[in-house]
């Protein structure tokens, strides 16, 4: 049989079922019930991975999310997932595994040279070799990621679905063990709505491994049978395989289900995972404890385990990984485990005892089945390279600081130890809840609830099965009342379980060597990221004393198992170094999330078209039967430029920008932003809001105005026109649509609630055709008979009702473009329509469609700006060279004013919006190109500003741009210079803002 | 992510209803041109930034479209109170 570890008794697993599945490209078997790890275990697999830095060779150390070493790429192709631990992987048939750390291969690789200068890579390697120079960083890292692997994403779009779900309930409970188990029951019965989650693929969390009895019936039963009893309850949900990843504000907590991860690398049928986003009344967490290992030279040796490990895969999966155990304790519990390998068979050499005269339970057991017990000794180190052969054991004294006496060695292949439990404080650390130090249990305690939960079970430091049972069921039936359900009595009796009275344990982390930390072989504290003992009290010696910056400083807890595994034996060493307790060293502060969760899972059905909403104007598709090209525009599609057959976008471009100036060109402008204003105070409001004045404004009139925020700063601009006495239209930005209407909502709400003024936003009630050119009027004429279209009567900036084609229409006379201009606005659904009227009506003079790209030359052209494009929230008008559109003399105050006299805002040298005209007609300036007046000036270059808006022109024939440059307004003929990248540099000219028609005659006409 | 309860709407709502105001309670001074530089700048940049209790804005964007006052403690996140613009807090002090 190849499956050479697998034990006669089966654990939880069903060996009839056999599973085919690959690791680093070889074939093995495992059976149903089985983790990628037991089954790797099952079949001998020693080496699993290599370290990130020294690429030393790594097996299976753990048996849950503190793994640190067996990381693992699952799959290939588009559904591939890297970097989950081969412990929290379910075997399914086929399944196919490779390490992500060990290029070309786990067992001979080039890191190993690497490896063998292992000695000159100290903490703070990575800032000391790699800072400097640092042009060869790149070079460095490519080949540090190659070689050491991180995983690789999959490339192909992922094939499966993904769900998210938003529950509420009364009781949450987290983790389904003993302690959690019970409290969701007590919380049951009171009728409160109850989830439990557990992150495994069964409930029962540490019992799954217990060969204790609970109420006369073996663990596993007992956990089975009260499974099925919360299964009756119509008011609980059962979570299993979901993982409760961070616990957020207000009781909010997010659950990450894997609801087919054990069934095949793709979903058969329905979502891959769900994301559970819950807010509850109230939560218990019962999430457990992780053992601590003890830390001694070489302990990263393949075969070396945490008891608690070593006892799991024996009892749960049917897998004993090794023949000859050396046990190393520092307490009573981890004892279990000398019994669980007894009963395998298989040779337990000895127990290494801490502590002097251990007499507990557990010990007297171990005593009493002849199995040697080393007290007061210590395991100093491990001896072998790619599996354990040997355990050097040495008598240490009380304080466990000094090796005492000789050295013995043990002949053995697996060493596991345990110095004590860590509870899981995790989520309630989320929650910003302070952990505590606790002497007595060698662990810290979850701190003060800030929010509404309580912990329960070894997560709170409560060790003992029958504790934890106890103070489960009080935690879940007062999570019930405090919801509002019940009386918070316990109403279930205590389960039957023998308490096993445990002598107390030594608070022991490192164990010393006959040699000093500095000399001793390596005794490493973080397995991923190779951070040893000595590492830290060289960091010590380097000057770090906070335990935050010791942590980055030699990245302790920064690999994927987040220092699950390594945290706390970090911390204590820290602590010693710098003469001090543990409490005073610090905390640890664990974020969210607990452990990695897929991008799938959070982006849920919000991917591809869901991702983002998409507007589209009643025309768009007469635009897409045009051939357009798109662009977006906040969640808009704008017709970007409409090519025709083999034309490049510049040769559109430039044909569609000669039609208007020529003849006429149309523009759908409907996403431009459209606020209804009414009220008795409109006129006072507005006025109130932009820089000029509207109070005199009358029905029938538009303005431009621009909008300041109160620093001064240009937010927004358009125009406003007056529909009737006290009812206004205002235009603003196609982007800042939205803004402006907060904007508007908030001074008459917060600051002027006195302001009798309604807003209502009509962006999507109207469309909007932009009819413009020296042709324009001829055109409006032929569908329109209703209004008299002569300058006189109908003049720039003057707005008019009529009938269009048919349609009630606003026919609006502003310009963005520098001709005479009709907008066209008619009720949204006739959009399309009057569109093609006017396609129509034009056609005898050749009426040309066009994009925002030609719209954005055209105003260049006249040099009206765009705000965000050539302001940036740090322009004032006078910067923009528009003082005109401030009224000075306005009785109200209106916003920003008074900061346009701050003295920042008068002083000498801001930048000033100028035209650039480039010294080569046809050299067209990169937008956002800095400008210079000196190109040979050594970097870093004294820059003056920059270009804000480029394009060539073609109805003036050369380029033209516009910028922003200090002082600008006062060096007009100046010639400044734009350098690139690649040192070349263009000239140009400054020179005024509004390159074409300055007199405005044309859209004057 | 909070549970913001709109003192408009009278319900508790998601925090992505809500958009987030700033320091609530202060005044726009009624005659600007009268300040100095360093008044004007105390109104428009200085902020307050307790830990503890913090009065500030809250608008309800995608609800009621309407701005109101929450009472929050800057340390817990917890919301005390919240409170239509216009009236003053029932919790005031600066220790949660
Ligand atoms: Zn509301």
């Amino acid at each position: 049989m190849r499956q050479l570890n697998r034990l006669l008794a089966a654990g939880r697993t069903d060996q009839n079922k056999v599973l085919n599945f690959t690791f680093n490209g070889k074939d093995y078997q495992g059976v149903a019930g089985d983790t990628l790890a037991s089954a790797l275990l099952a079949n001998g697999i020693d080496v699993v991975g290599r370290s990130f830095k020294y690429a030393r060779p790594r097996g299976i150390f753990g048996h849950g999310p503190e793994e640190p070493n067996a990381i693992m790429q699952i799959g290939s192709g588009a559904s591939t997932i890297p970097n989950l631990k081969a412990t929290q992987v379910e075997l399914y048939e086929g399944l196919e595994a490779a390490s992500v750390n060990g290029w070309p291969s786990v067992n001979f690789d080039i890191m190993g040279l690497i490896g063998a200068f292992g000695r000159l890579m100290p903490p703070g390697f990575y800032y000391k070799t790699f800072m400097y120079p640092k042009k060869l960083w790149m070079t460095y890292e490519h080949f540090i990621r190659k070689a050491a692997g991180l995983g690789s994403s999959p490339v192909e779009s992922d094939p499966d679905s993904y769900e998210k779900l938003n529950q509420h309930c009364d009781v949450l409970v987290v983790g389904a063990g003993p302690a959690g188990l019970v409290a969701a029951r007590e919380a049951a019965r009171t009728g409160a709505r109850v989830i439990i989650a557990d992150e495994q693929s069964e409930f029962g969390g540490s019992l799954l491994a217990s060969t204790q009895l609970i109420d006369g019936l073996s663990a596993t039963q007992w956990v089975a049978d009260i499974t099925k009893e919360l299964g009756a309850f119509s008011n609980v949900q059962r979570l299993p395989r979901s993982t409760v990843f961070g616990y957020y504000d207000h009781n909010f907590l997010a659950i990450l289900e894997r609801r087919t991860d054990h069934l095949g690398i793709s979903a058969p049928s329905g979502p891959r995972q769900c994301m559970h986003r819950v807010r509850a009344a109230q939560v218990v967490l019962a999430t457990g404890a992780f053992e601590r290992p003890l830390v001694f030279a070489h302990n990263d040796i393949p075969g070396v385990m945490l008891a608690s490990s070593v006892s799991t895969y024996v009892n749960r999966y049917g897998v004993a990984p090794g023949n000859r155990l050396v046990l190393a304790v520092t307490n009573d519990n981890a004892y279990q485990t000398a019994i669980d390998w007894y009963h395998t068979g298989r040779t337990v050499v000895a127990v290494v005892d801490s502590r002097t005269a251990p007499n507990g339970v557990l010990v007297e057991q171990v005593r009493a089945l002849g199995i040697q017990i080393l007290e007061g000794h210590g395991l100093i180190e491990a001896v072998g390279s790619k599996r354990v052969r040997k355990a050097l054991v040495a008598p240490i004294n009380e304080a466990g600081s000094e090796v005492t006496g000789s050295v013995q060695s043990l002949v053995c292949d697996l060493i596991a130890s345990s110095g004590g439990w860590s509870a899981a404080i995790h989520l309630s650390s989320h929650t910003g809840a302070k952990p505590v130090w606790d002497a007595s249990v060698v662990s810290f305690r979850p701190g003060e609830s800030k929010q509404q939960e309580r912990s329960a079970g070894a997560c709170k430091g409560t060790f003992g099965v029958l504790d934890g049972l106890i103070e489960g069921a009080n935690a879940g039936a007062e999570a019930a009342k405090l919801a509002g359900f019940g009386e918070g009595q316990v109403q279930f009796p205590t389960p039957l379980i023998d308490q096993i009275i445990e002598q107390p344990q030594q608070a022991l982390f490192l164990v010393p060597h006959s040699k000093t930390t500095s000399r001793a072989p390596s005794q490493f504290v973080d397995f991923q990221l190779d951070v040893s003992a000595a590492g830290i009290e060289l960091a010590v010696l380097e000057g770090f004393e906070s335990v935050e910056h010791v942590k980055r400083y030699t990245a302790l807890g920064f690999g994927t198992d987040q220092g699950k595994l390594g945290n706390i034996n970090g911390m204590a060493i820290l602590a010693k170094a710098l003469g001090q307790g543990i409490a005073e060293t610090g905390t640890t502060i664990f974020r969210p999330s607990y452990t990695p969760t897929t991008f799938g899972a959070i982006a849920g059905r919000d991917i591809n078209h869901l991702f983002d909403p998409e507007r589209y104007t009643a025309m768009h598709r007469w635009h897409v039967d045009s051939g357009a090209e798109f662009e977006n525009v906040g969640q808009w599609k704008r017709p970007w430029y409409f090519p025709q057959v083999n034309e490049t976008m510049q040769q559109a471009v430039d044909r569609e920008g000669l039609a208007v100036r020529n003849s006429v060109g149309i523009l759908d402008a409907t996403t431009l932003g459209k606020i209804d204003i009414q009220g008795p105070d409109a006129a006072e409001f507005i006025t109130r809001m932009y820089t000029n004045s509207y109070l005199k404004l009358a029905p029938g009139k538009c303005r431009y105005g621009v909008m300041l925020k109160e620093d001064g700063m240009i937010f927004d601009d358009g125009v406003c026109a007056c529909l009737s006495e006290n009812h206004y239209l205002m235009f603003t930005t196609t982007g800042g649509a939205a803004g402006v209407l907060s904007w508007l909502e908030l001074w008459q709400q917060t600051e002027w609630p006195e302001l009798q003024v309604y807003f209502t936003s009509v962006t999507d009630h109207w469309a909007t055709a932009t009819v413009t050119g020296p042709n324009a009027r001829k055109v409006i004429a032929k569908v329109c008979q209703d209004i008299d279209l002569a300058s006189e009567s109908f003049g720039f900036m003057d707005w008019r009702e009529g009938t269009v084609s048919g349609v009630a229409a606003r026919v609006f006379r502003i310009s963005f473009t520098g001709e005479l201009s009709y907008e066209v606005n008619v009720p949204a659904h006739y959009g399309r329509y009057i569109w093609e009227q006017l396609i129509e009506a034009g056609a005898e003079f050749n009426i040309t469609p066009y994009g925002t790209e030609t719209m954005h030359v055209l105003r260049a052209e006249k040099g009206f700006i765009i705000v965000g494009q050539d302001t940036d929230g740090s322009m004032t008008p006078a910067d923009m060279n528009m003082d005109w559109v401030v009224g000075k003399n306005k009785a109200f105050s209106f916003i920003g004013k008074r900061s346009l006299e701050r003295s920042d805002s008068v002083r000498e040298n801001r930048k000033q919006l100028v035209g650039l005209k480039t010294l080569d007609p046809s050299a067209v300036l990169p937008e956002g190109a800095q400008v210079v007046n000196d190109p040979n000036q050594p970097i870093p270059m004294s820059m003056q500003g920059h270009v804000t808006s480029s394009y060539y022109s073609a109805s003036l024939g050369h380029s033209i741009a516009l910028a922003v440059i200090k002082g600008g307004l006062s060096r007009m003929g100046d010639t400044i210079h734009c350098p690139a990248a690649d040192g070349s540099s263009i000239a140009a000219e400054i020179v005024s803002s509004v390159f074409y028609d300055p007199t405005g005659a044309r859209q004057n006409d | 992510m909070l549970l913001i309860y709109c003192p408009n709407c009278l319900e508790y709502r998601e925090e992505e209803e809500f958009s987030y105001g700033g320091e609530a309670h202060i005044a726009r001074p009624l005659n600007p041109e009268t300040l100095s530089d360093a008044q004007w700048a105390d109104y428009l940049f200085f902020r307050t930034n307790p830990r503890g209790i913090h009065h500030e804005m809250w608008y309800h964007a995608t609800g009621c479209r309407r701005y109101f006052n929450a009472t929050r403690n800057t340390v817990t996140y917890e919301i005390l109170e919240t409170y239509q613009v216009g009236t003053q807090p029932q919790i005031t002090g600066t220790e949660a």
